[in-house]
């Protein structure tokens, strides 16, 4: 069994507007990157705030590294929980120099030397006399991210760090983040509302909603099988087919679809179906007819109105096209099996 | 390893402490006026509702009324021809017309009357020609006069501010749609202006209100006047209590429609996102009478109290001039100032902190009280601590203790507004990153906090360091027999006409802060 850094349970934080958590338990083990990924106001920052130590949970226990930080009885300030913090908008201290903010969590004879170990890490080696205003957006970034690390904490909380960079910069900065973490051997807790942010991070993925944590897993897992009808929204572009489940597999108005999840023979179902697993082709005879064509450069998606009058969606190579109002065929070709929800309508 | 059980920091236990003391201070006075003001039971209804109670309350919200409009008719034009015209020297205006905000209001009182007054200047000039009599300036024209000229630079503030912040692409839409310069200036630009003209006409509203030297110059009775010729007089401790509770209403009046205002204004300011420049509106042959109304403010408002104030010390200086006594007025000033304001710092710095880094109902309240104090007269303050000394507090009456005391009640809420606006510039996770870095409150604060926002607190203390030199009712009725500042040198010759020896104080006290406080705000208001 794997070391666990943090180990978060029952935290119960409310309040009067959006952020409140709802016995939200969550472990993440030591040396991973665990890419926690919600929509905004589900609670993701305010579950920060409580392992960093500046907000207190109405209920619930937090340990980092081993030791008691949060519980009924015991209240540990962030000055002394070991855990880092990369800000949103970096944080950086204004009126002090690259160097200096890097030196401001060091101690010791050798904070010289630390210092120009962390520079030379995220890559700012003729930085030090900077100051804050004066470096690019991700050169900010990689500071704050230096400045967290320097003192080796137990775990590095990153808060949603790539929103304030432009799109170019995005993939670049996020590439050189993940192999900063990796090299350095940290813990990391990262957030994201980005699913092919949090896909490209995480070693495991938490997927957060109102509160509480959906699911966690590999980023495959959690793609290829959500848990839940909302994972299955939120992690990719979803449409939901009902269907009834027969020995056979799950019969819908596309025809019999294969899935994963534990459901009996008899139970109606909404199968989750991805736009990358539906084919469609032309055919006079269909009941089936393309709506519109979006066209997203790379590939072409496909609204397609169904007999039932439901809609789906299908993803096209650019090369594939086919003008609004064709009848076309449905047809599934997955190659995986489905993930499906019972049907609570 | 080192837990702390929770609610434990002493910090915190501190900073709450300094901050209910500070509370309590600013709410000393009117408690004190409310505790008198009961001891007259039932008469208080009929000094409340007496005639003569009607009639100060008619005359200072009259003055209070016709200088606001009078100074909107003066900023509005100026404002609008330094933002949006081709007027020459349009920067060298902007500046000239903010000046005026600086000079106290007695000093200009006095320079005016020793012109314009009976057996002025200007009399004794026009005498010769056979002018026996000149237009009466004591009561409201003078008051009008001097209040206007001094604080029009409010409201020109807060327009320019207004017409630089507005959308130009609102007007160029009206004018593609077929109206014209004019009708655009009545049908779009003034009523966004509305917010801002009435934020500064408030801030013009509660000078007035507030007032007590050119009033008092100009014998002209409102609330402050009547309630200092009542402490001097009768001492009538009731009456004035029930007076000073009625100013205090009025001001807290004017403040809350203020505050609701400037909430609005920033509203109508926050969605701009202004694009291009705005279109320039070419004077032509309006030129010259704009240029002629801009130099006509600034010589009634600088050129002409400067003009004066030189004639009288050349004359002074001809005759005797007490310099030992001019030496000691000023380093009492500079002494008292310095004092108070380190107290006012110190002070200020746990209320600006809590109402800005905590939430609840109790860092609420305490803003609220400290801004609230904001509406306090300073004839007021004092009042209430003569009484309070008398009563309660002998030891430090009469003494440099309580005049100190009456300035921190007097000028925390400017402190309290300074530090909290560079608070407010400082992200919370930046000191939230400290505190994840090691660090526990009291160094974030040290080596994170102070640092920081220093610039915006040395700004703010030294605008309260000079506007403490210039205050008058509180050192006068508070400061201890003998003890003569800058500002009482000027109140003790006016009040016996002689007008020649008010010219060195005046002067000096110019120099030492309405000459640095000018550099101050129109650095912080021109970048």
């Amino acid at each position: 069994m794997s070391e666990i850094a943090v180990r978060c349970e029952g935290l119960v934080k409310t309040f009067s507007d959006t952020g409140a958590l709802n016995g939200l338990s969550l472990d993440v083990v030591k040396g991973e990157i665990l890419a926690l990924i919600g929509p905004s106001g589900c609670g993701k920052t305010t579950l920060l705030r409580l392992i960093t130590g500046v907000a207190k949970p109405d209920a619930g226990s937090i340990e980092v590294g081993g030791r008691v930080m949060v519980s009924p009885e015991r209240f540990v300030p962030p000055e002394f929980r070991r855990v880092g913090m990369v800000f949103q908008n970096y944080a950086l201290f204004p009126h002090l120099s690259v160097a200096a903010n890097i030196a401001y969590g060091l101690h010791g004879a050798d904070k010289d030397d630390q210092v120009a170990a962390m520079l030379q890490l995220v890559g700012l080696s003729g930085y030090a006399d900077r100051m804050p205003n004066e470096l690019s957006g991700g050169e900010q970034q990689r500071v704050a991210l230096a400045r967290a690390m320097g003192p080796r904490p137990d775990v590095l909380l990153l808060d949603e760090p790539f929103s304030n960079l432009d799109s170019g910069q995005r993939v670049h900065v996020r590439n050189e983040v993940r192999a900063i973490l990796r090299m350095s051997g940290a813990t990391a807790i990262f957030v994201t509302h980005h699913q092919e942010e949090a896909l490209f991070m995480g070693d495991r993925i938490a997927v957060q909603h109102q509160g509480s944590i959906q699911q966690v897993g590999n980023p495959g897992d959690v793609f290829g099988n959500p848990a839940t009808r909302f994972v299955a929204t939120f992690m990719g572009e979803t449409d939901f087919l009902p269907g009834e489940v027969t020995a056979e597999g799950v019969q819908t108005e596309i025809g019999l679809l294969q899935s994963t999840h534990p459901v009996n023979v008899g139970d109606q179902v909404e199968v989750a179906v991805r736009a990358d697993d539906v084919r469609i082709a032309p055919d006079p005879t269909s009941g089936a007819i393309v709506l519109t064509r979006e066209y997203r450069g790379m590939v072409n998606v496909y609204r397609v109105r169904l007999p039932s009058g439901r809609f789906i969606h299908s993803l096209q190579r650019h090369t594939v096209r086919i003008a609004p109002a064709t009848p076309v065929r449905v047809l599934m070709d997955p190659g995986h099996e489905l993930a499906c929800f019972i049907n609570s309508n | 390893m080192i837990f702390f059980f929770r609610n434990t920091s002493p910090v915190k236990v501190v900073l709450w402490f300094t901050g209910a003391l500070v509370a309590s201070l600013l709410l000393l006075p009117i408690g004190y006026l409310l505790l008198r003001a009961s001891e007259a039971g039932d008469s208080i209804w009929s000094i409340l509702f007496s005639y003569r109670t009607a009639r100060i309350l008619l005359k200072t919200v009259y003055l209070a009324v016709a200088v606001t409009l009078g100074s909107a008719l003066v900023a509005v034009p100026i404002a609008w021809l330094t933002v949006r015209t081709d007027l020459p020297m349009r920067r060298l205006w902007a500046i000239l017309t903010t000046l005026p905000l600086v000079v106290p209001s007695y000093v200009g009182a006095y320079l005016f009357i020793s012109v314009l007054g009976p057996r002025g200047i200007l009399q004794q000039w026009l005498e010769p020609l056979g002018v026996k009599e000149l237009p009466k300036l004591y009561g409201f024209p003078g008051a009008f006069l001097v209040l206007t000229l001094l604080s029009y630079p409010y409201i020109l503030t807060t327009t320019r501010a207004a017409l630089m912040r507005m959308n130009p692409v609102l007007e160029e839409a009206s004018r593609n749609l077929g109206d014209g310069p004019w009708g655009t200036f009545w049908r779009i630009t003034l009523p966004q202006l509305r917010p801002g003209l009435a934020a500064g006409g408030l801030l013009v509203a509660l000078y007035v209100l507030r007032d007590f030297g050119a009033v008092s110059f100009m014998r002209y009775s409102t609330f402050t006047r009547v309630l200092y010729i009542q402490y001097q007089s009768s001492f009538d401790r009731t009456g004035a209590a029930v007076l000073a509770l009625v100013l205090i209403l009025l001001t807290l009046l004017v403040l809350f429609i203020e505050i609701r205002t400037r909430g609005r204004a920033n509203y109508y300011g926050g969605h701009v996102g202004a694009v291009g420049n705005p279109i320039q509106i070419k004077l032509g042959h309006w030129r010259w009478p704009s240029l002629f109304f801009c130099a006509g403010i600034v010589v009634l408002s600088l050129v002409l109290p400067a003009s004066i104030l030189a004639y009288w010390l050349f004359r002074e200086i001809n005759i005797t001039m007490s310099y030992s006594s001019l030496w000691m007025s000023a380093w009492n000033s500079l002494f008292a100032s310095g004092l108070a304001s380190g107290l006012v710092l110190l002070a200020s710095i746990p209320v600006a902190w809590l109402s800005v880094r905590k939430k609840g109902r109790f860092a609420i309240l305490l803003e609220r009280i400290s801004y609230s104090a904001f509406a306090l007269p300073g004839i007021v303050v004092a009042l209430a601590l003569v009484f309070f000394g008398a009563n309660y507090a002998n030891p430090i009456y009469q003494t440099v203790y309580l005049l100190l005391f009456g300035y921190l009640i007097m000028f925390l809420p400017q402190a309290v507004g300074a530090l909290r606006t560079s608070f407010l510039q400082i992200s919370p996770s930046i000191e939230q990153a400290a505190r994840t870095l090691g660090k526990n409150p009291l160094m974030v604060f040290r080596t994170i906090t102070v640092p920081v926002s220093w610039s915006g607190i040395a700004a703010g203390i030294g605008l309260v360091f000079l506007t403490v030199m210039k205050e008058l009712p509180i050192t006068l009725i508070l400061g201890p027999l003998g003890f003569s500042t800058l500002a009482t040198s000027v109140w003790s010759a006016v009040e016996e006409a002689m007008f020649g020896a008010a010219a060195a104080p005046a002067l000096l006290l110019i120099l030492l802060s309405s000459v640095p406080m000018a550099s101050i705000i129109l650095r912080e208001s021109l970048n």
